[in-house]
């Protein structure tokens, strides 16, 4: 069997507000491969962000728990120090570009100089080296080289976000974090940014975690699908078996939702809210809006092993 | 007469737009040249009470425009607004006041779109104040039957409450309850669900379904999301550029899209499929025109793999008749 290229085990994250502990990551686990992509698919305030952030060690200054393992090429992230995770994962082996990167590009400095700072600070080269390594990577997400000397308000969003990924393959990383990518583009744009991701991840052989409440563009680059509800990862599948038939019940509801162009179906919702992660219900978090609710759930639900790493955490599927 | 003036209202339909152009005046400099931005540039629509439609397009298509032009948020540069028989396109502000009664408007953000210091009472209230309801206890009733409606129940625990104390889909219940208060005619709904989540958005979606069957309200809905309208509207116009470039029935122009702009955004709209992970997509390479200076000719054509040279660049097409109701504004279907 491969190795895989990054486990996170057990990852729990909470954080203290004013209200209470937010429990945004609660016991998560998942693998992905050398080459792969999973996408996190869930509802807004579901965890999946924070689960991104978590990962490359971005944590909210009131954090409170943080614990669990996240195996990176079989080193645990974990145990390093902040010094050499600075140095050597984050922005370095593992990028992660936030939700809305596109907007937070610095008006008033050209696009090169803004680009090569990674390549300075984490690779020491000079910055003639930086720029001429910055042109060719924007070469490869489809820019003229040129726009090294532009600035971001001579560009349009689709470029911005093209500048974005440039800026993330700069220090040749193996993980690609990526959160709501395309959340304010154009459809068109949109399915501009999707072919280059296919472009590049093929290319550069890059594992990619995909985070977005779009599923239908979830399947554009997933090989593996992680659902989200409350905090936790309620199911983790591969790609072929989770869009043609989902197991866990939040799962189907959630595929329900989602309008089809190219066939008719029933389109249906999930009735009721997401419960809040300051208090989340005891035993299964999505009982309260199942269908299929019974005695059991009134029990944290265990993960079932549906095949080699996959799982649903769901009682309908825990055999006597 | 009233009578007679109801007879017109039956046969004609609720709305009918000829031919609406919306240009914004810019100016650069002191001394500058006036310039236009042709945001809406000869839109053509009709609707009929109880009938949902979809204008679909991407950013700065100019839909928007389309949509407050019609609701009079804008005056018009040029061409007709119709309702329900009376011609409203430039009625001064003071005489539109009933036509502000006769139509409703949901925008893409409820949050920003709520007064944030007002309950839900004062802000469903307020319209029945401006409109003459007198009666405390009438417009209690009619707040009652307005949140009623949008499912925003119990109606006690929702009365007193403020806009931040509800979730994003209740918040815009609200918006659509505070929409059909004065029991109009005509929804605009512009990128109503763009903002939820995906199960919150068929909530929505369904929502607005029931009220446009229930009290025969004609719905035009503003998107950028091919796949919900399949299951939303009965007619789909196509903007591009300040133009409308094809309209047909939901089930036609889905099935057979014939501009290549339409056939163009089909394409690229996933339906939730593992196999989509091996397919690079056809996409039209470049960005939608700049609207201040629009290309000659047909605006998709520096796009357009079918461009004719010596044509497409140079005249701009006819929308023409393809069937009973399938129009595309497009030189390929010329006939010689």
């Amino acid at each position: 069997m491969d190795k895989a290229h990054l486990t996170v085990k057990n990852l729990v994250m909470y954080y203290k507000t004013l209200k209470g502990e937010v429990k945004a990551v609660d016991d998560v686990s998942f693998s992905l491969l050398r080459g792969e992509t999973v996408a996190v698919i869930g509802e807004s305030g579901c965890g999946k962000s924070s689960l991104a952030k978590s990962i490359i060690r971005l944590l909210p200054r009131n954090v409170s728990t943080y614990k669990g393992a996240i195996l990176f090429n079989d080193l645990n992230l974990m145990e390093l120090d902040e010094k050499s995770f600075t140095r050597d994962i984050r922005w370095v082996k593992i990028t992660y570009i936030p939700q809305a990167a596109l907007n937070s590009l610095n008006p008033v400095i050209k696009i090169g100089d803004q680009m090569i700072e990674p390549l300075i600070l984490r690779k020491k080269l000079d910055k003639r080296e930086a720029l001429e390594k910055a042109a060719k990577t924007l070469k490869t997400v489809g820019i003229s080289e040129n726009f090294i000397h532009r600035y971001p308000f001579e560009m349009s969003g689709g470029m911005k976000q093209r500048v974005i990924i440039a800026m993330s393959l700069l220090t040749e990383p193996e993980l690609m974090i990526l959160d709501e990518p395309t959340s304010s583009l154009d459809v068109l744009t949109q399915a501009s940014i999707m072919n280059l991701l296919k472009n590049i991840r093929r290319s550069l052989k890059l594992s990619m975690i995909f985070i977005t409440h779009d599923v239908s563009l979830s399947s554009e680059l997933a090989d593996k699908v992680a659902v989200m509800y409350a905090g936790q990862i309620v199911e983790f599948n591969d790609a072929n078996a989770f869009y043609h038939d989902p197991k866990h019940p939040y799962s189907q509801k959630l595929m329900e939702s989602v309008p089809t162009l190219r066939r008719d179906k029933k389109l249906d919702f999930i009735p009721g809210a997401p419960p809040s992660l300051l208090n989340p219900p005891r035993g299964c978090r999505f009982a309260e809006r199942c269908p299929y609710v019974f005695e059991k759930c009134d029990k944290d639900p265990p993960l079932i092993y549906l095949s080699e790493g996959f799982y649903v955490k769901c009682w309908l599927y825990a055999r006597e | 007469m009233l009578a007679l003036r109801e007879g017109i209202a039956v046969n004609t339909p609720l709305l009918n737009v000829e031919d609406l152009r919306k240009y914004f005046e810019i100016r650069r400099g002191l001394f500058g040249r006036r310039e236009y931005i042709r945001a809406v540039d000869g839109v053509s629509l009709t609707l009929e009470s109880g009938e949902a439609i979809s204008i679909v397009g991407e950013s700065g298509c100019g839909k928007t425009t389309l949509g407050k032009t019609i609701l009079r948020l804008y005056e018009p540069t040029s061409g007709r607004i119709v309702f329900n028989g009376r011609d409203i396109t430039h009625l001064s502000w003071g005489e539109l006041k009933w036509y502000r009664r006769e139509t409703g408007l949901v925008q893409q953000d409820p949050f920003g779109a709520l007064p944030s210091f007002m309950t839900v009472k004062k802000i469903l209230e307020e319209p029945l104040i401006i409109h003459g309801f007198k009666d405390r206890k009438q417009r209690e009733e009619r707040i009652y039957k307005a949140l009623e409606q949008v499912k925003l129940t119990p109606v006690e625990d929702f009365i007193g409450k403020y806009p931040h104390m509800l979730s994003g889909g209740q918040q815009q219940r609200l918006v659509i309850a505070r929409s059909i208060i004065l029991e109009p005619k005509l929804i605009i709904a512009d990128e109503p669900v763009s903002m939820l989540d995906a199960s919150v958005r068929i909530e929505i979606l369904k929502l607005l379904q029931k009220l446009q069957e229930d009290y025969k309200l004609g719905i035009i809905y503003i998107t950028h999301d091919l796949s919900t309208t399949r299951y939303f509207s009965e007619k789909i116009y196509i903007m591009y550029a300040g133009h409308i470039v094809e309209t047909a029935e939901t089930k036609g122009i889905l099935a057979n899209p014939m501009h290549p702009y339409t056939k163009a955004l089909l394409n690229v709209i996933p339906d939730p499929d593992p196999s989509n992970r091996f397919t690079i997509k056809k996409v039209p390479a470049g960005e939608p025109p700049n609207l201040l200076n629009p290309p000659v000719g047909c605006r998709f054509n520096p796009r357009c793999e079918n461009m004719i040279k010596g044509l497409c660049d140079v005249k701009e097409p006819p929308l023409m008749k393809l069937t009973e109701n399938h129009y595309v504004k497009c030189w390929l279907y010329a006939r010689a």
